[in-house]
């Protein structure tokens, strides 16, 4: 998703000139298009990530729409209590880019992973988290973003492909009806579903995906299908606390929805203490793969 | 003892001049100007029976030094140190800038005006500070929002010394020097006094000049109780801005809990509150070192 970002981001720029843009000196063979397009609207303020979020505070109380670009885990928890208190508290619109969301950056290991970025990103107040599925939605985030006057996280990931028609990006999304079992999910992990090519278990999949978070009210269809199948599973690639499945249980409490058998996959860090690809990552979460073929078929075998 | 003595203990002059910056009759404007904003926090802090008292009185002269000595009307000031906004408070009432009836809600319920700055209330604080080590970085950046707006606007920064434990300050540091930023004035409460105990018992510091020299600031020492002192570190910081582009950093050399017996150079001037009979001895204390410093009879 970084090139699709790119590519955003200078479409934007052409759009309107009050971007400044921020790494925290990483994005080599990736930014140099942004660097030369932004001109002294472009920083690159060093491997310095407190300082980094509240230069862009500041520079937002200028009335500089400020994006800041880093991995994930460098600019969402190395600077949490400046994005708390300098970009939530005072409302400004910065707009925070995380590449390599979940187990995104593999071999890297895990002091590159971002498994609890969601979680403690939907915890702040006036923010809004942004997770694009399809490589597609990665532009019409940025736009929204662009649009958006709150503070934002946008959770950049490796790209899983969905087969079918995708609708355009959205806070709620159905990308496909399914006979028995509705799957939800966030970012590109719903695509290792697909990836299973098991069209018999496909057909008993209702496939939901979440974009924005904090999440609004459940949809009167999803509500619906809720009530009809009443077996969920929720599928992400972060920790369970404080991930989708928490957001969701609340939703359903608080709009009466009780399914008969909930289910959350998500990720379990490091459970054999050894380090691989993300695809290798996600399986030994259980997120992909044979793994994930198996607990969904145990659910739909109810 | 009077300030005056005080001052010939500490740092040698406190005479109006002595130290090469600001006529006397400017001195004195601004000797008066500090007393009143201290009776101002100190009338707070009383009414409140609230702490950092020490703080404010470490700071005081360093903020009507640049209200009312540097400052233009479109500059923006940060008070890193937070918890010395009592001061900034009390100064924002002496310039007309806040109802002086907000101060009666200092600490109270449901008031504009908390122990430390308040999120998004005053034009005049921009932002909420206090949480140390966030206030140079944003005043850097909003110093480089307005370059780029094309406004020759400046930005002050009042950071406390203990707050230089921050690594954040470090790489506020770090990105001032390297963009050689010229509107943006830093300056460092040096009390030497930090949470625990002195800042070099604590976690040393020592040599803070050298160490802002050598990240590429233009470094001036200056006594922050004294305003020729703080004027002739003004004068210096313009003259070398004119000349070159680079960063400048005031380390400003003052005393906690600044001009009050029981309460210099100690921990305790940063957490506990005066009792009345304190109250009154603050103010005795402060009205004398007033009249002497400004050649008045205390009456």
């Amino acid at each position: 998703m970084r090139d699709e970002f790119v590519r955003a981001m200078l479409a934007l720029h052409e759009e309107r000139r009050d971007l400044v843009f921020i790494t925290g000196d990483v994005g080599y063979m990736a930014l140099e298009g942004i660097e030369a397009a932004f001109g002294e609207r472009f920083i690159n303020a060093g491997v310095a990530e407190q300082n980094m979020v509240s230069l862009a505070a500041g520079l937002a109380r200028e009335g500089h729409q400020t994006w800041l670009y880093s991995i994930a885990p460098f600019v969402v928890l190395r600077p949490y209590e400046q994005i708390r208190t300098d970009v939530c508290l005072h409302e400004l619109p910065v707009k925070l880019v995380g590449n390599g969301g979940g187990y995104g950056y593999g071999i890297m290991g895990a002091t590159h992973h971002a498994l609890e970025d969601v979680g403690v990103m939907r915890a702040l107040p006036n923010m809004r988290v942004y997770l694009p599925l399809t490589a597609t939605d990665v532009d019409q985030a940025v736009t929204l973003m662009a649009a958006d006057p709150l503070a934002n996280y946008l959770r950049l990931n490796t790209v899983v492909p969905i087969s079918g028609e995708v609708a355009p990006f959205a806070p709620w999304r159905r990308l496909k009806s399914g006979r028995t079992t509705v799957v939800i999910g966030m970012g590109p992990v719903l695509g290792n579903v697909y990836e299973l090519a098991d069209q018999e278990l496909l057909d008993e999949l209702e496939i939901w995906s979440v974009g924005t978070l904090p999440l609004e009210d459940l949809p009167v269809e999803l509500v619906a299908s809720l009530a009809e199948k009443r077996r969920v599973v929720i599928i992400e690639e972060h920790y369970r606390a404080c991930g989708l499945a928490e957001s969701l249980s609340h939703l359903f409490l608080r709009q009466g929805v009780c399914p008969r058998s909930f289910t959350s996959l998500h990720a379990k860090g490091y459970p054999s203490g050894r380090y691989g690809s993300q695809r290798w990552h996600q399986e030994e979460s259980g997120l992909a793969g044979q793994p994930l073929r198996a607990q969904l078929q145990q659910v739909v075998r109810g | 003892m009077s300030l005056d003595d005080e001052r010939s203990e500490s740092d040698g002059s406190f005479s109006p001049g002595a130290n090469g910056g600001g006529s006397s009759t400017e001195l004195v404007r601004l000797a008066d100007r500090v007393f009143s904003v201290k009776k101002r926090f100190l009338a707070m802090y009383k009414r409140a029976n609230a702490g950092h008292v020490g703080s404010s009185l470490s700071c005081a002269e360093l903020l009507v030094f640049l209200k009312y000595a540097w400052m233009r009307d479109d500059d923006t000031f940060i008070l890193s140190k937070g918890h010395a906004v009592a001061a900034l408070y009390a100064l924002l009432v002496e310039a007309n800038l806040l109802d002086p009836r907000q101060l009666d809600t200092f600490y109270g319920e449901g008031t504009l005006l908390p122990a430390l700055p308040p999120v998004n209330a005053l034009e005049e604080i921009p932002f909420a500070t206090g949480s140390l080590g966030h206030g140079l970085s944003l005043c850097v950046g909003m110093a480089l929002g307005a370059a780029l707006n094309r406004r020759p606007r400046r930005f002050f920064c009042l950071t406390s010394d203990g707050e230089l434990d921050e690594g954040s300050i470090w790489e506020a540091a770090l990105f001032l020097a390297h963009r050689k930023l010229d509107n943006v004035v830093w300056l460092i409460d040096r009390n030497r006094i930090q949470g625990m105990g002195s800042t070099e018992e604590v976690l040393a510091l020592e040599p803070v000049d050298a160490k802002l020299r050598a990240f590429g600031f233009h470094v001036v020492v200056a006594q922050g109780h004294d305003f020729a002192s703080l004027l002739a570190a003004r004068d210096e910081c313009l003259r070398v801005q004119a000349a070159r582009r680079v960063p400048v950093a005031i380390i400003a050399n003052t005393i906690k809990g600044n001009g009050i017996r029981h309460m210099e150079d100690t921990v305790a001037s940063h957490y506990l509150p005066m009792d009345d009979a304190q109250y009154r001895q603050v103010l005795d204390e402060l009205t004398r070192a007033h009249a002497a410093a400004t050649g008045r009879n205390a009456g």
